[in-house]
Order: structure tokens, then C-alpha cells, then sequence
């Protein structure tokens, strides 16, 4: 039982701020122009230059395991959504670390995922 | 062989004219597209995942022995490696998405994959899912639905 909740930290906060990392890496690349594969492709290419993606790669990676692991012996109905409480830590992380400004609709929508996962636990 | 050659612009992008309409369109749909493709590649990774684990059973993380053992038998099915591509599929196609749109936009809109999963759970895994676990994908999918009334990118493009 407490191993289930270390996968879940490690699954939720780090897999989170990886994710917020290589938001940071794809704000420095520019955006990606036209829906392109040779243009799709270079862009992935110099994201691979950059620091906040290995960073990113690493706490992701570790995230992953910890996935794997849980859901060998957890049903991936249930371990999915569980994972979804990610989008607090990750609204917040968008705010302070990539300077988003997330507006009262966006936050309603947050909660009302954050809600529905909820109910997805309880229903169990 | 001159690599100019190569090097001809298409006439699609000649044609393109930067109206600021036009590309507050073209930043809907890049992203959409991009998002339905995470909500399609992610939960089929993860289920695949999810496929290949159950077949090898519960891992004991201790001693270290039996989880290396685990790991290498999870890694030897074919299962796992087409879960590993479609998460590759969706991490490019989140990697793309977050060049274009918010990470608060972006990870909010994916979680419709959620329903996806549900779906996928009880058709492939023939696992059950209750009317209150239902429920609460039918709310997840109305907050998302906000969050798509907001606009894709706060923040400036760097040059």
C-alpha cells in the first residue's frame, strides 16, 4: 500500500515537472509552423539541443517505471485517471514556471477534471 | 548532386498570406490535431503497457534479482515494444503541441484520452467500469470542454 503511493508521487509530481520542462524546452525551439513532417522533425531536432529536455526526458523516464510497475498490479482504469490529479500540480507549474496565465474558465476546467478523477477513485 | 536542388520552396507555402484571422485558425487546428493524436497514441501505449505487465504478473521489487528478472521478461514481448512506439508517438505529438499551445491548455485537453482508455479497458482488457466511474469521465470531458473556450497560447513566441 505505501509502495502504491510512492509510484503515485513519483508518477504524478516528477512525471508532471518533466512535462513542465519540456514545455519550457518547446517554448525556446518557437512553434512549430505548418503541420509538416520535415518541418516537425527539425524542430524536434533542435529541441534535442537543449538542456530542459534531457532534464524533462530524465524525470519522465522515471515516471514511466514507476507506471510500469504500478500497473502491474493495478488496473489501468483505475491507475490512468489517477494520474490526472497531475493537472493542479501542472496548471501551477504552467503558471510559475512557464508564466501561463490560466484564466477562471481554465480553472473551472481543471477542477472539473480534478472532479471527475475523483469520482473515477471513489467509483472503485 | 547540388543540394540546392533540393532545396524548392512548395507552392503552399508561397500562397500563404499571415492574416491575423487565418493564423488564430491555423493555431486551432495545428493544435487540435496534435491533441487528437495524443488522446489516440497515449491511452493505446499505456493499455498496451498495461497488456504486457499483466502477462508477466505482480513484481516483487525485492529482492533485486526478481525485479531485474521482471523487467527483462516485460522487455522481451513484442507487447511492450508497440506500447514504447505509441508513447513515442505521443510524447512527439506533446512535444509539438506544447511548441504551439500552453502547457495548461495542452495537458487539460489530453485528458479526453481518459475516455478513451475506459473504452478501451472494457473492450480489450474486459475490465469493469461502474456507472459512477462513467460519471466522472462524462466530467472530466465537461472540464475539458472550458478549457477548450480558452485561448490555446498566453504566453509570447521568443524569437
Amino acid at each position: 500500500m505505501t509502495l502504491e503511493y510512492v509510484l503515485f508521487i513519483l508518477i504524478i509530481v516528477v512525471g508532471t515537472a518533466g512535462e513542465l520542462c519540456l514545455g519550457r524546452a518547446m517554448r525556446e525551439t518557437g512553434e512549430l509552423e505548418r503541420l509538416r513532417l520535415s518541418d516537425a522533425f527539425s524542430l524536434l531536432g533542435r529541441a534535442l539541443r537543449l538542456k530542459w529536455i534531457w532534464i524533462g526526458v530524465a524525470m519522465m523516464a522515471t515516471a514511466f517505471f514507476s507506471l510500469v510497475t504500478l500497473l502491474s498490479f493495478e488496473d489501468v482504469s483505475f491507475v490512468v485517471p489517477v494520474t490526472a490529479l497531475s493537472y493542479l500540480v501542472g496548471a501551477v507549474g504552467g503558471i510559475f514556471f512557464l508564466g501561463e496565465r490560466v484564466s477562471w474558465q481554465r480553472w473551472v476546467g481543471i477542477g472539473l477534471v480534478c472532479i471527475g478523477v475523483t469520482m473515477v477513485v471513489i467509483s472503485r | 548532386m547540388n543540394q540546392e536542388t533540393f532545396a524548392v520552396s512548395s507552392p503552399i507555402l508561397d500562397t500563404q498570406t499571415a492574416t491575423a484571422p487565418s493564423q488564430v485558425h491555423t493555431l486551432h487546428l495545428k493544435t487540435y490535431l496534435l491533441i487528437g493524436m495524443m488522446i489516440i497514441t497515449g491511452p493505446v501505449g499505456n493499455l498496451l503497457l498495461a497488456k504486457s505487465t499483466k502477462q508477466v504478473g505482480e513484481i516483487k521489487v525485492w529482492p533485486l534479482s526478481e525485479l531485474v528478472g521482471a523487467f527483462v521478461r516485460i522487455f522481451s514481448s513484442f507487447t511492450i515494444w508497440a506500447g514504447i512506439s505509441c508513447l513515442i508517438a505521443f510524447i512527439i505529438a506533446y512535444m509539438l503541441a506544447l511548441s504551439i499551445a500552453d502547457y495548461s491548455f495542452v495537458q487539460p485537453a489530453a485528458a479526453l484520452g481518459y475516455a478513451v482508455i475506459a473504452v478501451l479497458g472494457v473492450l480489450v482488457l474486459h475490465e469493469k467500469v461502474t456507472l459512477l466511474h462513467w460519471a466522472g469521465i462524462v466530467v472530466i470531458c465537461l472540464g475539458v470542454s472550458f478549457v477548450r473556450n480558452t485561448h490555446p497560447r498566453t504566453t509570447e513566441t521568443p524569437d
